[in-house]
């Protein structure tokens, strides 16, 4: 799997510019992902590749198309040192895997990455890195599917008050 | 009990304290024209025939509008249909602003828990509602079942005392808690805000502090409600109270004190909202193009403030000014003040309520080299369109002190 490397701060305008956002087929979105920040990902990105990133990664609009066109480009794992909120949980509502990794910054791009969930590290040119653990809800989420599978399996969704 | 917790706890009827994850029952859901179409397709996918109730879900457009593609337009196609099917007043694109048009109609109020598939939905913790952002899976799924998971989130105080100088203001407060704070600085966390500067300030400019909580990446960013509170409140709805004050004990991650009395006007410099300076540090950069409007800004209040500033002169023939009011109130307002006959005469666009250049969706978007100073509430690159343009932040003050000069000018030396 090849490293895809981003800094800090990476907002939702540079996953995916506002002028796109009229489009939600991930396949359509990916063609314009990170466009004007790095105009050959959506060219040379894989099935399986990973996006490794520094701190907050994600900020900014609430817009999911971001999550999508990253999938949509065959990503499913995105490491970065920190997640912003929303991001992180649009991430996981779209089946993508957002994993909180403090040492992703030493990770170089092109590198080859491997994820080790169960044991919660990466492993990329013989170092190990390792993740820190999805919190319980949200790896119920997770393991339906994403959220709109969840859903579809608790038909009755019982609130805080009941 | 901060304000967070207290809200959670009144509405679950059981203790909790944040870090707590908590199903809980939503009072108000707002989508828009660029996250609700995928919003409703996930209603569907999740098997959603009706929503939980049409009276709580406020619906309009105003990022593109009137609709600038096909797209867009089929998009607003899908959601009036949906509007009309479910029962749910559709504001189309008349009033304006989402966030603006949420609150002047009364659909927020104190302690309410809120969701709006839009980033500053956080806006309306202005009214002492916690209210935060989400994306539109999640909206799905709050549309199906009114409710959504939360984890009550710790609370960062900030307590701002004194009063602003002339041409200072609170866009200029929360740059500088921007910058201070950085861009996730209060991730997870709630922003609570009070002191004596907050106490003396209007709605409008609660509202522009509230919005910008997202810009530290807070998840909620809140005034507690009191009598200025109720005031706005009063003739939008009822039945209203201030009881959700925080305890004198309550338990915060961090506790911050601004002295806004000796703050002078900010900017944030791109390409980060927390690249904040004094207008000083930057006076004297050509700009393009100037936009007065947004949520964060499009209020009468900042209309009043530009127009102020701007006297009986003409804007500076080598800028863009774009002025956009908030929605079809602050307009009314504005165009009755006689503002808008004077920007219009001074040189400036006005434009019908919208969220205008500030998505960068629409209208009014930048070439590359191109220079932007905006009132709105982000300068990441590419945003208002060119990733080689750039984009600086500010107040109306200090927006129309630039449109006036041409190149970005402390507001006050005119």
């Amino acid at each position: 799997m090849r490293a895809w490397k981003f800094g800090n701060d990476i907002d939702t305008d540079a996953i995916i510019p506002g002028r796109f956002l009229t489009i939600y087929d991930e396949k359509e979105l990916a063609k314009h992902a990170f466009e004007g920040t790095r105009d050959e990902f959506s060219k040379q990105a894989a099935e399986g590749d990973v996006i490794v990133a520094g701190r907050n990664f994600g900020c900014g609009s609430s817009r999911e198309h971001a999550p999508l066109a990253i999938r949509g480009a065959g990503v499913r794992v995105i490491v970065a040192e920190s997640f912003a909120r929303i991001f992180y949980r649009n991430a996981i509502n779209t089946g993508l895997l957002p994993l909180t990794c403090p040492g992703a910054g030493a990770i170089k791009d092109g590198s080859s990455v491997t994820v080790n969930t169960s044991d919660g590290y990466i492993e990329s040119e013989g170092k190990r890195y390792p993740t820190e653990p999805v919190p319980d809800f949200l790896l119920e989420i997770i393991r339906a599917g994403g959220l709109v599978e969840y859903a579809l399996a608790h038909p009755e969704i019982k609130t805080c008050t009941e | 009990m901060t304000v967070a917790e207290k809200i959670f706890q009144s509405k679950c009827g059981r203790s909790i304290r944040a870090g707590d994850v908590v199903m809980a029952g939503i009072d108000a859901a707002m989508i828009h024209d660029i996250t609700g179409p995928l919003a409703i397709t996930q209603f569907w996918e999740m098997g959603g025939e009706r929503v939980f109730d049409p009276e709580k879900i406020i619906l309009l457009f105003d990022h593109q509008i009137p609709a600038d593609s096909i797209p867009a337009a089929k998009n607003h196609q899908m959601m009036r249909a949906f509007a009309e099917e479910q029962g749910i007043v559709n504001y189309d694109l008349r009033e304006g602003v989402c966030h603006q048009v949420a609150l002047e109609k009364g659909r927020v109020g104190p302690g309410d828990i809120v969701v709006g598939s839009d980033s500053h939905t956080c806006m309306y913790g202005a009214v002492g509602a916690f209210a935060t952002g989400i994306g539109s899976t999640d909206m799905g799924f709050a549309l199906k079942y009114g409710a959504l998971y939360f984890r009550v989130p710790e609370t960062i105080r900030v307590d701002a005392e004194g009063s602003f100088d002339r041409r200072v203001g609170p866009k200029d407060l929360i740059l500088r808690m921007a910058g201070d704070i950085g861009a996730d600085g209060a991730t997870y966390r709630a922003l609570e805000f009070g002191g004596s500067a907050f106490s003396g300030m209007s709605m409008a400019g609660r509202m522009t502090c509230s919005n910008m909580a997202i810009e530290m990446g807070g998840k909620a960013g809140i005034v507690p409600p009191d009598e200025t509170t109720l005031e706005y409140l009063k003739d939008r709805r009822s039945g209203d109270s201030m009881d959700i004050a925080p305890d004198a004990d309550a338990v915060y991650l961090e506790k911050r004190q601004y002295d806004v009395g000796s703050l002078s006007p900010q900017v944030a410099v791109p390409h980060n909202v927390d690249n904040v300076v004094s207008v000083e540090d930057v006076a004297g950069r050509k700009v393009d193009q100037v936009f007065i409007g947004s949520c964060t800004n499009g209020r009468f209040e900042d209309m009043q403030e530009a127009a102020e500033v701007l006297g009986s002169d003409s804007f500076n023939e080598k800028v863009r000014v774009i002025i956009i009011p908030a929605s079809r109130d602050e307009y009314l307002k504005t165009l009755r003040a006689g503002l808008i006959e004077r920007f219009v005469e001074a040189g400036a666009l006005v434009e019908a309520p919208c969220c205008g250049p500030c998505m960068g969706g629409a209208f009014g978007l930048l070439a590359p080299g191109e220079v932007s100073l905006s009132t709105s509430n982000r300068n990441f690159r590419g945003r208002q369109g060119s990733t080689e343009a750039e984009v600086y932040l500010s107040s109306p003050a200090t927006a129309a002190a630039s449109a006036l000069y041409g190149e970005i000018t402390d507001p006050r030396e005119v």
